[in-house]
Parts: C-alpha cells; structure tokens; sequence
C-alpha cells in the first residue's frame, strides 16, 4: 500500500518536472496541426530516431490524404498505382461498407517500401497520432525496409513506383488492343496462381573470378583437412543400376525444362506453348508483384515489432525530453496498448497471435535480455544476454532475421511464460485435440519451434511443383502437391484454379496430392477456354 | 523530407475498379438488387442501399489448405489450467482453436453498398418508355424562351446593356472621341493660364484644341444607335417534366393477397420508372368494387372491401380526376390497372367505352395487369375483361396488357412492356 503509494508519488513528480521543465518546448499543443507542425514533428521524430536509437531509414515522403483517399489505397495493396482489375473494386467495395456502417476502422498510416519511403498520413489524425503515425512508419517500418536482409535481397525499392507505372500502362495498352475482357480473365487466372508465383531463394549470381578463386581454394583446403586414406580400402558397393534409356530420357526432359519448378507463373511464362508475347508479359507483371510483397509476408510480425517498438521508444523519449504534454502521451499510450493487445485464445475477440503484440513483447524482451538478464537468459542466450547495448542487438536482429528465424531464435522462456504460450495438436483421427507442450521446462523448446513453424512462409503456402511435361507427346502438365501432414488442398478452390491452369496452359492438367506414401487426391483439368 | 498535400487531389481514384467489379458481378448484382426491391415499398423501391450477393460468384480462387483432416498444430497465448497431455474437446466446425492462418475463409456473402443511381441503373437497365409516349412528352404546347444571341432590334425591355456598350466602347476608341477628363483637364489649363495672365498664345492654342475636341465629341456620340444590342430569345417547346400515376385495382372480394401482391410489384416497378424520366411523380390511387374511390396507399393495399365488380366506375373516378387535378395539357398520364379479370357482364361494353373515348386520349400509357394464380395458367378460357380489352388494345397502341400469376415473372412482364425497341412487340 504504503510502497505504490511512494511509487505514483514519485511518478506524479517526475511527470510534473517533466512538463514544467520545458514547456515552452512543446511540439504542439491540442489536437490540431500544420504543414509547419508536421515538419516540427518529423525533425523532433527523427532527432530520437536517427540520433539516438541510430537508425538507417530512407528519406521520407510525407503525403497528407483524406479517409476517401485512404480507403482508395487500401483497395490497391496500399500502392499510389496499379493495375485495373475487377477484384480492386471489390475489396474497394468490402472496406466501404465496412467503414461506412462502422464496422471497420481506417489505418492512420500506410507506408510503402520505395525510395524515397512513402508514408500517407490521414488528415483526422490527431497531433498525437501524426507523431505516433511518423515514429511507427517514417522511422520504425522505414528503417526495417532499409536493412532488412530478405527486403534487400528480394525488392528493388528505388524501382517499384517506376515498375507500377509501367505494369500499369502495359496493361492499359493491352486492354485497348486485345480487348477488356481478355486482358481480365488473363489477370483472373495469374491472380490465381499469384501465390506460387514467387521464387522463394534467390538465383545464383554469377560469381566474378576473385570469388571463384577464393571459393576453390577453401574447397581444397576442405578435402585436404578431411583426407584420409584409409576410405580408399573401404569395399565399394556393387554400384547402382544402370538407368534404363526411357529413364534418361525422362531425365533429361527435366533438365531440360528445369524441372520440377515450384514457380508455376514463372514455368508458365517461360514454357507455355499457346500463350502470345503480352500475355507472357502480363504473367511476369503479376509475378514480380507478388515476388515485391512477399518479403512483408515473410516478415509481417517483425517489421510490425520494429515499428511498434520504435514508437514507443521515440514517443517516450519525446516526452521525457517535454516535447509532448502529458495529455498527448496519455492519449498515444491508449492507442499503443489497444495496438499490442493480445486476447486469450478462449476470449471471445480472439483471432490469431497479434502480430503487434508479439513483435513489440519480443523487442522489448530483446532488450531486456541486452541490459538486464536473468540466469535463465544467461543460460538461454549467451550471445547477446547482458551485452549492455540494447540498441545495437535490436538494430541486429532487424536486419538479420525474418518472422520465423527470429522465433526460434529469441523467443524467450520469459516471454513463454508471460504470454501463456501452449502448442496443441490436432489430429483427426483422434476424438480429441492434445495439448502437447505448454510454458513449462519441457515445453520451451517445443512451444518455439512449433511457433516458427507457424511463422514460416515456405511451410503456410502449400508445396506445389510443375514436376514433367511432356512437350513433344501429349503435352498433359503434371503437378505434385506434397502433402504435410495429411492436410489437402480445399477442393473446390482447387479445381477453381486448376481450371485457370490449364486454360493458360492450353493442355490437360493433373495435380496429385501425395506424400512419400499415400497418394491423397487428383484433381485434373482440361482447358475450357484456352489463352491463345 | 517533403510533406505533400494529397487531400486536394481527385478523389474516385478506385471508382474504375469499382465499376468493373459491378460490371463482373452484374448478373449477380442485379438479381440481389431485384430481390432487396420486392421487400420495399413502392415508395423506397428507388432508395440504394447494401446488397448481398453470393460469395461464390465473385471468388477469386487460390490454392490453399482445407481446413478438415490431417494433422494441425497450433500455439495459442493465454493458457490458464492445461498441462502437458491434457486433452480438449474440438470446437465446433468454425475452430476457435484455427487461428493459425485460414484468411478469408468465413466469405459465404459479399455484402456491399450501392448508390442510389447505381442501384437504379440496374434495376431499370435497358427501359425505356415507348416511342410513342416518349413524342408526346418532348412535343407537347407549352413553351418556353431560351436565350438565343442578340439582334439589333427588339422591345426596350430585352436590351442588352452590357453588349450595347461594349459596341459603342470600340467605336468611340476607333473613332478618337475624346475623353471628358481630358476635355476637363483642358478647361482648368486655360482657367489657369487666364488667370496667370500673359501667356495669351498658348491660352488661344488650348482653346483651339478644346473646340476641336468638342466638336468630334459632339460627332461621335456616346452611344449611337448602331451600338445598339437586343437579347434574342427563341420559343422552346417545354417538355412536361410531370407525371401523374394511375394505380386502379380491383379489391372485390375475388382478389386475394397473392393478386394483391403481384399488382403492387408492378406498382411499385412502374413508380420507380416514371420517377427516372420525371422531375415530379404522383401517384393517385383508384381502387373499385362496384363503386370506385380515391385513397391513400395504407387503404389502397390493405383494407378489405365487398361487393360486385364494375370497372367503368374506376375508370370514370380516374377521369374525374384528371380533369380536377392532373389537366393532360401539363401533365404526362399514366395509367396501371390490375384486376383478377371479373367484370360485370354488362358493364364491359361502357368499359371499353369510356375507355377509348375518355381514358386513353388523356394517357400516355395505359397498363392492364390481369393476375392470377399459377394454377390458372393455360386452362380456361380468357377472362370477359381481358376479351373485351383485347379489342381496345389491338387497336391503339397505348394501350398494353399482361398476364401474372407469379412474382417472379412481374419483372419481365414489365420489362416486356418498356423493353428498347419499343411497345409495338406486345401486340404479338
């Protein structure tokens, strides 16, 4: 009683010298702003930003837009430009009903990953919430954009607004000379299969000659290390079979095409007898869309952690340093706790791990590990526990993890327990589902891993390969899903489009759904209205 | 850091996808917009609003896992009382344990809003009133001035200042009429030199300008009457923006709430078109047993009335009508009857009568709806009114009858009767 009572007493002071010591600092006062605020803030922003955390973020485009505009972007993936397509207008149709009845609030903020980077800011906003809005996307996802290795090694982000405005006027071109209704249901069928349009490892760059050198050098260095005479007197096997001549022709028909590829618009762009040159084009337009967005899939939590956690710092420091008022900050904290709120699995708001949540409790672990660790974190995470330089690990693991890597790295025992972590597991031919590991000694490790596996992109998309065709026979494409865990494509979506397939294709095509042992499902396809 | 200000920039920038995506979904829109307007009134029928269709037709498919069999995993937060090989009942289909990554799943209706022109334009797409009406609306006696350029002559009342001084403007400046104020600034110079004294030849000099310069003042008028300009107006035809709906119905006993229904529907279609091509639409309702009277809508579709059925009695309130309140000269006349089809035997000769001389001259269109009960199709013979009408309508033109013994063919009976290509499909 008597020891809260000296806490909120000391608080209570220290906020008070907080607000009179600098008053007159103040960055704004009320609810209202200017174009001359807004600049005040941004550099106030940045000096915390860049000055004190360190961050490395692009330059920053700041556009001002009403909630009409917002809900403009919003139906085109948040982008300045794209592409017409049907299925815009019903998202754009979705969000407006949505937002008009209520149901649905508006973002304050979206960013893009460009350079320069971004950032509409709506006009009801608050002061407040502008500040918030610029730590979290102008500095926090902005600098995650920047240094962030599956970002740098997939996006092209000086090239993307260039790259929507040609998609852009392609396909506009392309409706005046091929007709709407063609170029639609082109788009229709590559939308479809825009979810494995995506190369999920980057091609290998051809290496210069220093590299090569260097590289065989440390590969005879290798053999040198682990030779050892004596496997020369071990017996060698009988050796394998030789293969039949209808084998190596199968063979090399794969090599051939590079098969199996699990690109399937990419297969279809390169390979596709019937397609015509625009069409190929516009395959690859959506393709390298999708390629562009798939780094924030892979990273949504993170990029979300990074961000929050950046504005909570910045906006802390903003007022500790008297440069928001007390009414200011009491307001950002309630937008910034009904943010990371995390529902329990059995509460009724529940709809999944919040990925605000958990980002922000990670980083804010993170650095708690970084300065004060306990014995467990020692035992735990011996790299990083106690290093005292919280900043430098966080701005570490930002550019060096994705959502999975960083949970089965850094999720702590700590954070397990905090947030009441259990993994479950659900079997159908069981009557009931199990729960097999929860936040205890046993269950760290398991609860983990079984949480980046939920986090791993590779692993949430179902693996489908494009594995033989043959071009100079019947030409019937022949796909394999590769079925985990006995889990199934949902069957009406599938033929949906498998029927897409098969019309770019211009050929039969079958899809079996199988694992090692048992083969699951086919579906097959004949082209109904083939591309040509 | 540049901040740049987007809220002046045009909006709408999503409203071609948006017409693409109604324009997909077409079909589709227009059978939810037909279903959400029979649920209305006549009066809110035209009113936009939220349309359901189904998910289905507007489903853009992915490849993605099912959610039954196999095995699943999930990590949830929030664990209070399991342990370690505890198990849990499974939830009931809609998993609250899913929560791993099923988006989209719950999409079995797409609910959106339609504006009030958008839902109109479905739901009247490719009506039009027939050609005939549609001359006598655009032709009709009255007219009105419309400003037509200038002329050089006309009443004082339509002189254009504005264009007369414009005129005299250029010709004073052509000619070189000299401005007063130098003609003033003239007169004090030489008041001034007078005054002074000695400087008598300039003095002599200046009056000579100021005579010269007073004299091409009185030569070239201020405003002469070639500057004169007139408005010009021409006579216009005014359309008669006005119309005026009949709804006759027949609430003898022999109708029941099904023809009830059916003759609102078709009320309710007709209302909604006529207020697409006019300014102003009222609707009088009629309604007859043996005797006819003019009521409000509450009355006209729901209190239950007895005795015979005389149709020329409506017809005669309607005519009454129309010379109290609706004059033809200024308002377009349209008429829907709908009945079950009885008449009083006798009565059919003064029906078609008063018909032909009385109602149909006023009307631009005149609709008999005669409904039924699905049962009724095919068998039997016509119905007295119906053989009666018959003759009428074959020979007039405005003239135009159906038969309804279902919901669902009011829409494309009405369609039939304002369908493009005019009326003249339904003597067929």
């Amino acid at each position: 009683m008597t020891d809260e009572a000296i806490t909120a007493g000391k608080r209570k002071s220290r906020i008070v010298m907080a607000s009179t010591a600098a008053s007159s600092e103040l960055l704004f006062n009320g609810p209202d702003w200017n174009f001359e605020t807004l600049g005040r803030i941004f550099e106030a922003v940045r000096k915390v930003g860049e000055g004190e955390i360190g961050l490395d973020p692009y330059r920053t485009q700041i556009e001002v837009i009403t909630s009409e505009q917002m809900l403009d972007a919003y139906s085109s993936v948040g982008m300045p430009l794209f592409y017409k397509h049907w299925s815009f207008g019903k998202d754009f149709a979705r969000n407006e009903a949505l937002y008009r009845k209520g149901w649905q609030g508006l973002a304050y903020e979206i960013v893009i990953n460009s350079d320069p980077c971004v950032c509409y800011i709506m006009e009801e906003n608050s002061a407040t919430m502008q500040t918030l809005v610029l730590a979290h996307a102008a500095m926090g996802h902005n600098h995650f954009f920047k240094n962030n290795y599956v970002f740098k090694q997939w996006t092209d982000a000086s090239g993307i607004a260039d790259y929507l405005s040609f998609a852009k006027s392609f396909i506009a071109r392309c409706e005046e000379r091929y007709g709407v209704e063609s170029v639609e249901r082109l788009i229709d069928a590559a939308h479809a299969l825009q979810s494995h349009g995506i190369h999920r490892y980057p091609g290998k760059r051809s290496m210069d000659l220093r590299t090569e050198e260097l590289r065989e050098r440390e590969r005879r260095a290798h053999g040198e290390a682990l030779f050892n005479d004596l496997w020369r007197t071990v017996p060698q096997g009988k050796g394998k079979k030789p293969a039949t001549k209808k084998k190596l022709e199968e063979d090399q028909r794969k090599a051939i095409l590079k098969l199996p590829e699990e690109n399937i618009l990419y297969f279809l762009e390169k390979t596709a007898p019937r397609l015509a040159g625009w069409q190929r084009e516009i395959l690859r337009i959506i393709r390298l869309i999708a390629q562009y967005f798939y780094p924030q899939r892979q990273t949504k939590m993170m990029n979300e952690g990074c961000a929050t956690w950046t504005h909570h710092r910045i906006m802390t420091r903003l007022h500790e340093k008297g440069q928001i008022s007390d009414g200011s900050y009491l307001e950002f904290l309630h937008s910034h706790s009904s943010v990371v709120m995390q529902p329990d699995f059995d509460d009724r708001r529940f709809s999944g791990v919040n990925p605000y949540a958990l980002g922000f409790a990670m980083m804010q672990d993170i650095e708690r590990i970084a300065m004060t660790p306990t014995d467990e974190d020692r035992a735990w995470f011996p790299d990083i526990a106690g290093n005292g330089d919280a900043y430098g690990t966080l701005k570490n693991v930002w550019a060096n993890f994705r959502d999975e890597s960083i949970v089965s790295q850094y999720l702590s025992p700590n954070l397990i327990r905090k947030m009441g972590l259990f993994r479950i597991v659900d079997d159908h031919d069981e009557e009931e589902m199990e729960v097999a590991a929860i936040h205890d000694e046993r269950g760290y490790r398991e609860v983990r891993r079984a949480l980046a596996r939920q986090y791993d992109v590779a692993r949430r998309d179902a693996d489908i390969q494009v594995v033989d065709v043959d071009l100079t026979g019947d030409r019937r494409l022949e796909l394999r899903h590769h079925v985990v865990d006995g889990v199934i494509l949902e069957e009406k979506d599938a033929d949906r489009v498998l029927q897409h397939l098969a019309d770019l294709w211009g050929y039969e095509v079958r899809l079996v759904e199988s694992d090692d042992n048992t083969v699951y499902a086919e579906h097959k396809s004949e082209p109904m209205r083939p591309f040509a | 850091m540049n901040i740049i200000d987007r809220r002046r920039d045009p909006g709408g920038k999503s409203l071609a996808n948006r017409q693409r995506f109604i324009r997909r979904a077409r079909a589709l829109v227009r059978r939810a917009v037909r279903e959400a307007s029979a649920k209305r009134s006549i009066k809110d029928v035209e009113k936009g609003g939220d349309i359901v269709v189904p998910a289905d037709g507007v489903r853009e498919p992915v490849l993605r896992r099912g959610s039954q069999g196999g095995t699943r995993e999930y990590v949830l937060p929030g664990n209070k009382k399991y342990i370690q090989g505890d198990t849990i009942a499974r939830p009931e289909e809609e998993g609250g344990g899913s929560g791993a990554s099923d988006g989209g799943e719950g999409e079995d209706d797409f609910r959106f809003a339609l504006s009030d022109e958008e839902f109109l334009d479905l739901f009247l797409e490719d009506l039009e009133l027939p050609d005939l009406a549609k001359r006598q609306v655009m032709g009709v006696e009255d007219t009105q001035p419309v400003r037509a350029g200038y002329r050089s002559s006309g009443p004082p009342a339509s002189l254009s200042v504005s264009r007369t001084m414009r005129n005299s403007l250029s010709r004073r400046t052509a000619l070189g009429r000299p401005r007063p104020e130098e003609i003033a600034a003239l007169e004090a110079e030489i008041a001034r030199l007078d005054e002074i004294g000695g400087n008598e030849e300039r003095a002599a000099e200046l009056r000579e300008e100021l005579a010269r310069k007073q004299k091409r003042m009185r030569l070239v008028p201020f405003i002469d009457p070639l500057d004169v300009r007139y408005r010009r107006y021409d006579q216009v035809p005014k359309p008669v923006a006005r119309a005026v709906m009949f709804c006759l119905m027949d609430v003898s006993g022999s109708m029941d709430e099904h023809m009830k229904d059916l003759a609102k529907r078709f009320y309710s279609l007709l209302y909604l078109f006529l207020k697409r091509r006019y300014k102003r639409v009222d609707v009088v309702f009629i309604r007859h047993t043996h005797e006819a009277k003019e009521v409000d809508e509450e009355t006209f579709f729901h209190s239950r009335e007895s005795g015979g059925t005389v149709v020329s009695t409506a017809l005669e309130e309607m005519a009454r009508v129309v010379q109290d309140r609706y004059p033809a000269t200024q308002w377009n006349v349209y008429g829907a009857q709908a009945s079950d089809g009885d008449n009083l035997p006798m009565d059919n000769s003064n029906t078609i009568n008063l018909l032909k001389t009385a109602i149909l001259p006023l009307c631009q269109y005149y609709a008999y709806l005669e409904v039924g009960h699905a049962k009724d199709d095919g068998g039997g013979d016509a119905s007295s009114l119906w053989r009666a009408y018959e003759l009428v309508a074959r020979a007039d033109e405005r003239m135009a009858m159906r038969k309804v013994s279902h919901r669902r063919d009011i829409y494309p009976v009405f369609r039939e009767l304002f369908a493009k290509g005019g009326a003249s499909a339904e003597t067929s």
